[in-house]
């Protein structure tokens, strides 16, 4: 037990973050299966509106930060250095103050629904209530007196750092670390697009620490960063947030894609088609996905100039996706295809995000986002990209990797049904939203009359979510079954071409035995152009150093909740407590003996 | 590890010196009043100026690797044109409210 | 005989290369804070403005600290690299010392504003200029205590030429935060 609290490896951290995500990713589904009740018909009162705007904010702040991003992160511990032939990550301990602060700050962030009535709430529940998004003022403390927004805004500041973090860590181990021979070229796509997304990750964040840190003074400190009367605009929270928020999206959705990039060659045993192009249309993707911020703002009278910009920005950006699209097709046609549960997931998140991305690219004209926005063909849309996009896309990773990580095969049939459930119920629970939405349904309310037409769609949707719930049921099923019942699996089930598949599954403490020389792009395949690898030996020539744990990490990890503390309860001898917990953790960590 | 030849300590001085100076016509530009009209062009100028003399040679960018240059330089392109973004975006529809007097 | 780790693709110092990446991560925090203040800059509905409250002179004697400061940085660099403790504990001293004066003058000028009716919460002249450079000076502080760390740490015998990279990393970020100041000294104190 001791050994996973110290822990430096990036295999165990990478286990860390997969079930601390899949718990909050639970966690969000519950939320949403509430919401879907509650509108499953007209004039519901499940809940009240007050707890509704609750569940719809912490249902969107839970997905996108403790469960989607973090689940991406799980690959990028466990995969990404396996990949380039690495043994650890860049900076072992800070990967591990990564985890322990994401998962504090999952904690703090939710603590919020159980800690009313220490602040003098009528309730239990005091959650953040502003949307994922927090648009000022409604943030500002005269619109919203109580700690659900500071709970918010100090939890994402606590999370941001946590992503920073493993920003840089990853950015120098891709850059850095690589086996010989891995030239950048060379990387599988996975890994070029967990790259991309760190790179993201370390210019969009500032952003929303600065956007965050003007709310923060304007509710503790009485400043007036978003207020009108002292010649402040609200508007400007939008843009600081949206220049984080639309990168935030493609942190969101380019390791799926760099997944699905992984998992199709292997079931279709065809090397990806277009390879350079889809890395580049990646990397472009990132650059581009910094200049089409303010179509989140088509509704708040930005001048024409400004529209027509972010609207012809935002139509191109979909060329690269687009040909990242042709290119898996490509893949795919003409290949040997093996059905797996893996292969399943892949197909069925280009489908998805196909339709994801025809709605979005419907956004991208101002006059009919005018029709769109705040209704329910926008909550399509989103979850078409980021359910039937990120979520299948990494439930495609979950089934190639999990022999990897684990040892053993997750059931193929339960993995059928798992996914068919998965598949018929967010299509239930998301297609209709398209219409629901057009009919005039507008987002974050609480409950709606029956006159306005949408009662049976919305059953339908509430029938699709539960749908998904029942899958992800067999999802866990699956796993626990496979703890004891899981065939076993060899270093390689998949036949598949990259490094990861040449080591032992669960793969030594060390990775590689010898660090490989790499001299193509599949080196575990046979092709018309080269033999495939000699896998590295069975043991060690000499004995491989491997870096023990350390408390330090975690230790300063929670200095920065404990910080969080003093404005949440308008206390200061509490924020020194939590700056002297950080600075000894840092302290104890700088000085530390710690040989990589 | 990479070895790079160490500046001596007369490129740190001589590149003080100019850091100075160019401190002094910064502030002299700002209090002579027939500069004014080229007030802003001149300042961003010389402060770029001594940005750069510093990253270049204190923070020795010149004479390292190239990805250090992209790891800084392509961060602070993005900050360059999203501020420039954010100026036009934001700077104009302030002025349209102020203009329509609304709160 | 036990393999260690020490091969790296691009034969660069993985540390420094996650320092230029943190830098290059800071300059958007600082352009979102310099941006807002820009935005901002003449909007304020009451006074006191800039003008009235900016004091060059004094800000100027600031800047040339702090430029100062960078010179004894990299004095310092240079003395470690050649093994030299003697200067090198001197000038890592003197950077750290002539960063406290500058955080004086900080507090000198804060409180004066204080006095003169600016303050935080007064107008968004306030705001955005006492969180920019309330966020440079926390900046300026956290290098002080890193810097007075390896002071401490060459004192007690444990900084030599072999930790020159620790020092060089001190020293991006000292330099860092100087270039941060020579863009505030413009767009906030020269530029009215």
């Amino acid at each position: 037990m001791k050994s996973w609290l110290t822990t430096t490896d990036h295999k165990r951290i990478g286990l860390l973050y997969f079930f601390t995500a899949f718990a909050f990713f639970l966690i969000g589904g519950i939320e949403a299966l509430v919401i879907r009740a509650q509108l499953a018909q007209p004039n519901g009162h499940l809940v009240t509106a007050e707890t509704y705007n609750q569940l719809f904010t912490m249902h969107g702040t839970t997905m996108v930060f403790l469960a989607l991003m973090p689940l991406s992160a799980s690959f990028f511990n466990y995969i990404v250095p396996l990949q380039i032939g690495a043994r650890d990550v860049a900076f072992p301990r800070l990967n591990a103050f990564s985890y322990w602060v994401f998962l504090l700050g999952g904690l703090f962030l939710n603590a919020s629904w159980l800690v009313g009535p220490l602040f003098h709430a009528g309730q239990l529940n005091v959650a953040p209530d502003g949307g994922w998004f927090g648009y000022a003022n409604l943030t500002e403390r005269q619109f919203s007196p109580g700690p659900n927004i500071d709970f918010w805004l100090l939890g994402l500041q606590i999370l941001g750092i946590s992503s920073l973090a493993a920003g840089f860590n990853f950015i120098v181990t891709i850059l850095n670390l690589r086996a010989p021979g891995m030239r950048m070229m060379r990387l599988p796509v996975f890994t070029w697009m967990t790259l991309v997304t760190q790179f993201l990750v370390i210019t969009a964040f500032p952003v929303i620490t600065v956007a965050l840190a003007f709310l923060m003074f304007d509710r503790f400190f009485g400043t007036h960063f978003y207020v009108s009367q002292a010649g402040a605009t609200p508007i400007l929270w939008q843009h600081l947030f949206w220049l984080f928020g639309h990168p935030e999206v493609y942190i969101l959705i380019l390791p799926a894609m760099g997944i699905v990039s992984d998992v199709l060659p292997t079931f279709a045993r065809k090397p990806l088609f277009g390879y350079t192009v889809v890395v580049y249309s990646g990397v472009l993707i990132g650059f581009m996905g910094w200049g089409v911020w303010s179509h989140h703002m088509f509704s708040v009278g930005l001048g024409p100039i400004a529209d027509s910009v972010f609207s012809a920005t935002t139509m191109l950006i979909a060329v690269p996706t687009g040909v990242k699209i042709f290119n898996w097709i490509a893949t795919l046609w003409g290949g040997d295809i093996r059905g797996t549960t893996a292969l399943h997931f892949a197909v069925g998140f280009i489908a998805m995000f196909i339709i994801g991305g025809l709605s979005g690219v419907t956004h991208a004209s101002p006059p009919a986002d005018l029709q769109q926005t705040d209704t329910y063909y926008v909550v399509a849309h989103i979850h078409y990209v980021l359910f039937g996009g990120t979520i299948m896309g990494l439930f495609a990773g979950i089934y190639y990797w999990w022999p990897k990580m684990t040892g053993r095969l997750l059931s193929e049939p339960l993995g059928k049904w798992h996914f068919w459930l998965q598949f018929v119920g967010m299509n239930l629970a998301f297609f209709p939203m398209h219409l629901i939405g057009l009919l005039g349904m507008p987002r974050r309310i609480y409950t709606y009359s029956p006159e306005l037409g949408v009662s049976d769609l919305n059953l339908v949707s509430t029938i699709g979510a539960f749908l998904i719930a029942l899958s992800i049921l067999l999802f866990i099923v699956n796993i626990v079954r496979t703890r004891t019942q899981g065939q076993r699996a060899g270093n390689d089930p998949w036949g598949g071409a990259t490094l990861e598949w040449s080591i032992p599954s669960p793969p030594p403490v060390y990775n590689f035995s010898v660090i490989p020389t790499v001299a193509n792009r599949l080196p575990r395949w046979k092709t018309e152009h080269h033999e495939p690898m000699r896998d590295p030996p069975a043991a060690p020539p000499a004995p491989i150093h491997v870096p023990g744990g350390s408390w330090w990490p975690m230790l300063a990890a929670f200095g920065l909740p404990i910080l969080a503390l003093a404005p949440l309860t308008h206390t200061l001898w509490i924020a020194f407590v939590g700056v002297a917990v950080l600075l000894a953790g840092i302290y104890l960590w700088a000085f530390e003996p710690f040989e990589v | 590890m990479t070895e790079h030849s160490h500046p001596t300590s007369g490129v740190y001085l001589r590149v003080a010196a100019v850091l100075v100076i160019l401190t002094v016509l910064e502030v002299g530009i700002f209090y002579v009043p027939a500069f004014h009209p080229v007030l802003v062009p001149v300042l961003l100028v010389l402060s770029a100026a001594k940005c750069a003399l510093v990253v270049m040679f204190y923070m020795h960018l010149k004479a390292d690797s190239r990805v250090f240059t992209f790891l800084f330089g392509a961060p602070l392109l993005l900050a360059a044109v999203v501020m420039v973004a954010l100026l036009f975006l934001l700077l104009g529809a302030l002025t349209l409210r102020g203009a329509a007097g609304a709160g | 005989m036990t393999t260690h780790a020490t091969h790296t693709s691009l034969g660069l110092d993985s540390r420094k290369m996650a320092f230029w990446a943190f830098i290059g991560s800071e300059c958007l925090l600082f352009t979102s804070l310099i941006s807002t203040y820009l935005v901002y800059k003449g909007r304020s509905v009451v006074g006191p403005y800039p003008h009235e409250i900016l004091n060059i002179p004094f800000t100027s004697v600031s800047t040339f600290d702090l430029l100062m400061s960078s010179l004894m940085m990299v004095l310092a660099l240079a003395a470690v690299q050649r093994g030299d403790m003697k200067w090198g504990k001197i000038w890592l001293f003197s950077t750290a010392l002539l960063g406290l004066v500058f955080l004086g003058g900080q507090v000198v000028e804060f409180t004066e504003f204080v006095h003169k009716g600016l303050t935080l919460q007064t107008n968004l002249f306030g705001c955005t200029f006492f969180v920019l450079t309330g966020t440079h000076g926390a900046h300026v502080t956290v290098g002080v205590l890193w810097l007075l760390t390896l002071w401490v740490r060459a004192l007690q015998g444990k900084l030599t030429a072999a930790n020159a990279m620790t020092v060089e990393i001190t020293g991006l970020y000292w330099h860092f935060v100087d270039v941060v100041w020579i863009v505030i000294f413009t767009v906030v104190y020269l530029i009215q």
